[in-house]
């Protein structure tokens, strides 16, 4: 029995790739990094009948073997390398049938590398429906390789693909598809003599790209170079002619094997939707009322899972507190690892939600309308149509919503848009704003319909969103890239979209969500933790000494010793003195040192903020209970002056400084984990801060 | 239908006319479009125009794709 059999899924974009990696592993799926990029490399296991395990590699979906991203590269490398350690046994093509032409051009340049190929043909029921004649047999027989029509949609045919890659044969028989040799005859032969490959066209290939494999050393890659320029070779002048000769081929195969009967039905169905879904008026408003309606469930559908988890976790500390022994350990088991459990758990059910709805949309074929639709208006302000999925996800929450930047192919459009769509008000910043606005805010009606407290809230959210395309705008001028923007995109034909795979969509989002920035926000909880329960020296003991005291114990009741002693602690603790330290470089926004701890804690999240302001205004640790912290608040003088700490002008000034700073550690993590660069999330974090220094300073002053 | 409309590019057709491919006039272009089964002898439709008039979908080879009028431009049609 052999050990385990490696295939290769390859394929253009659209053609029910993922679908079939889902048929053939089921959620028998993990999700790695090919080493040194930034790609991710799914791959999924199964069993084939004869007890053959089955690996099998999702590769990034290309149109061809010549990279238009970097994503795309990996393919290439892959499938050429005999040293690359996901290196396949076998690929199997995936080929969307009713565009056979197009597809057929990535299957011939695979064809040419020398691999044993499968061809899964998908999407055989649209073919049918669009009376599209294809002849599998003289098709399979034309090319020599097996051809498995396939419906992966309804998963017509998974187990013949499963028979067929079960009984594949071990060497390339496919029939040469053109005469690759003449397209560059001596280079091609100095190549392979220097790289040492047998295979022409995987020489003919380094001769492209040579600049960007990463298996080839300095000197090989000096010697190419020397090669080209000795043989006067012109890169894409040997393209195009490399394209258009493997055209004929496929419109010769094509001529004996399909007949078209007459138009296509589906498309025509496709182009009745879009009639309406990119119209100039109907097309804004539809997508309008459908991210109105995405806003409203994802806030609707995840309170009650949201309270629910919460109620675990304060259970969970509950018990834990009753049954573990006292001490730090527990302390910090309880207060630290698992509050910020509760931080990071807390937000899976948006973060689901938001994936679910944009997998539908993608799914559907909606999500490259609304490109189509938006490209010009984003592309003035440094953006992609692709933007504004992610910006609008941002309103809910910016983690998700930056996992999903991952489908803008144009790297600048797509940092731009990664570093801008935090700016955007996420629902973490919701609790802030209420509470403050309830503060310096009058309940009071302007014109008769206008609630004041409503006006300053949209206001803030509106500004959210303007400072987002600002900030963008200015990005497109300072982020150097030479990576040409392209937009020539494949707008797929409307479909249903397939249930489980929005399932494993969601699932797969949430798993990552959960270890990779989970990981991040323990760790930052946890010093969190020590820093506002410990205090240097013996400050804490005193205050411990202070409070057994008898005159104390008379004077106040038990639970009210509790929370002055544990408001003093705070003040005393490390995160105290901290805020203490800070509280010039904040003052001339309105700050105080308590707020300037209340700052430091919501670095991790911005939620801490209203627990900090319970605690630090010695409240009952309950943060839900937001009238007795407003109360508080409201009645907080400055020691020094006197003056009231929450005016106007540093109420405002906070909101500023909270709507622009990056006080989010899960962000963080998301964007260094998209980026894998660790400039990008200390750039986003230093502008933000910068933003939001000066916005608060700017409000302050103008107020004060 | 005039007969001589040469030097007639992809980004100048209305909305719903239909041309066939001539030749490119940019060759980077060229190779990305050809891929993506924009073929010289190809027949290609204008199926929309974006509400801010860019980009466009045409259909072409079986399928329907978009691009910008600046790639459009590079299209020369018969």
């Amino acid at each position: 029995m052999k050990d385990r059999l490696r295939v290769a899924l390859v394929g253009n974009p659209n053609t029910g790739k993922s679908t079939i990696f889902n048929a053939l592993t089921g959620l028998n799926q993990k999700v790695g990094n090919f080493p040194g990029v930034t790609v991710d490399k799914k791959i999924g296991f199964s069993k084939l009948a004869d007890n053959t395990n089955l690996e099998v590699i999702d590769l990034p979906g290309t149109y061809s073997l010549y990279p238009k991203s970097a994503d795309e590269t990996i393919v290439f490398e892959v499938l050429s390398d005999k040293n690359n350690p996901s290196y396949p046994d076998l690929v199997l093509m995936v080929v969307d049938a009713t565009s056979l032409k197009r597809n057929l051009l990535l299957y011939t340049q695979i064809a040419d590398l020398g691999l044993p190929i499968i061809i899964a043909l998908n999407m055989m029921d649209l073919a049918v429906k669009s009376n599209m004649d294809i002849n599998v047999d003289s098709l399979a027989q034309r090319l020599n390789v097996p051809v498995v029509p396939i419906a992966a949609r309804k998963t017509q045919g998974i187990e013949e693909l499963k028979k067929a890659i079960q009984y594949r044969s071990n060497q390339p028989f496919q029939t040469p598809t053109i005469d690759i040799e003449l397209i560059a005859p001596d280079l091609i032969k100095s190549i392979a003599t220097e790289l040492n490959l047998d295979n022409p066209y995987v020489a003919l290939q380094i001769a492209h790209q040579y600049q960007n494999i990463r298996y080839l050393t300095k000197v090989q890659i000096n010697q190419i170079e020397a090669f080209e320029k000795q043989y006067d070779f012109h890169s894409q002048k040997s393209q195009a002619a490399e394209t258009i000769a493997r055209y004929n081929f496929i419109n010769d195969v094509l001529l004996d094997t399909v007949k078209y009967n007459s138009a296509a039905l589906e498309e025509n169905i496709s182009n009745k939707i879009d009639h309406y879904l990119t119209h100039k008026i109907w097309g804004f408003l539809i997508f309008i009322a459908i991210l109105f309606a995405i806003f409203q469930s994802i806030f609707a559908w995840s309170e009650y899972p949201m309270y629910l988890i919460e109620t675990v976790f304060v259970w969970l500390a509950q018990i834990g507190h009753q049954y573990l022994p006292e001490g730090a350990l527990t302390n910090l088991l309880i207060d630290g690892v698992i509050a910020g459990l509760s931080g990071v758990m807390v937000f899976i059910p948006q973060i689901a939600l938001l994936f679910a709805f944009i997998s539908v949309l993608e799914d559907t074929g909606y999500m490259s309308r609304v490109t189509f639709m938006m490209d010009r208006l984003m592309r003035k302000v440094g953006l992609n149509g692709k933007s504004v999925v992610p910006l609008i996800g941002g309103l809910a929450c910016a983690v998700p919503s930056i996992m999903s930047t991952r489908t803008i192919e144009n790297w600048k459009e797509r940092i731009i848009t990664i570093m801008v769509t935090p700016l955007v008000s996420c629902s973490a910043r919701l609790p802030i704003y209420t509470l403050l606005i309830s503060l310096v805010v009058p309940k009071r009606y302007v014109l008769g319909i206008i609630n004041l407290q409503g006006l300053a809230l949209m206001s803030l959210y509106v500004m959210s969103i303007i400072a987002a395309i600002l900030v963008a705008w200015v990005m497109k001028g300072i982020i150097r890239s030479k990576a040409k923007g392209y937009f020539i995109m494949e707008l797929p034909v409307y479909r249903m979209p397939r249930w489980n795979n929005v399932g494993i969509t969601m699932f797969e989002s949430v798993k990552t969500f959960v270890t990779q920035a989970g990981k991040v926000i323990i760790a930052v909880s946890i010093v969190l933790w020590v820093l506002a329960s410990y205090g240097p020296s013996n400050r804490f003991e005193k205050i411990d000494e202070k409070y057994n005291s008898a005159t104390l114990q008379q004077k106040y009741s038990s639970i009210e010793i509790g929370r002055l002693k544990a408001s003093e602690k705070l003040e005393n603790s490390y995160a105290g003195v901290l805020g203490k330290s800070i509280e010039p470089g904040i003052k001339p926004l309105g700050f105080d040192w308590k707020i300037g701890i209340a700052l430091i804690t919501s670095f991790a999240a911005r939620e801490v903020f209203v627990g900090t302001m319970a605690t630090l205004y010695s409240v009952d640790g309950d943060a839900t209970k937001m009238e007795s912290v407003r109360e508080k608040m409201a009645g907080a003088k400055n020691a020094q002056t006197g003056l009231p700490v929450f005016t106007v002008a540093s109420a405002f000034s906070l909101m500023m400084f909270y709507a622009f700073a990056m006080q989010c550690m899960s962000t963080m993590a998301v964007v260094y984990r998209e980026t894998k660069n660790i400039k990008w999330p200390l750039f986003q974090f230093a502008y933000m801060l910068v933003l939001a220094y000066v916005a608060s300073f700017v409000v302050y002053q103008l107020l004060k | 239908m005039p007969i001589n409309i040469s030097k007639m590019k992809l980004s100048q057709l209305k909305i719903g006319a239909i041309g066939i491919i001539k030749e490119f006039t940019d060759l980077e272009m060229s190779v990305k479009l050809m891929e993506m089964g924009c073929l010289p002898g190809e027949t290609i439709k204008v199926e929309r125009i974006a509400p801010f008039g860019d980009p466009i979908a045409i259909s072409v080879s079986g399928y329907q794709l978009s691009l910008r009028k600046l790639e459009a431009s590079t299209i020369e049609l018969i």
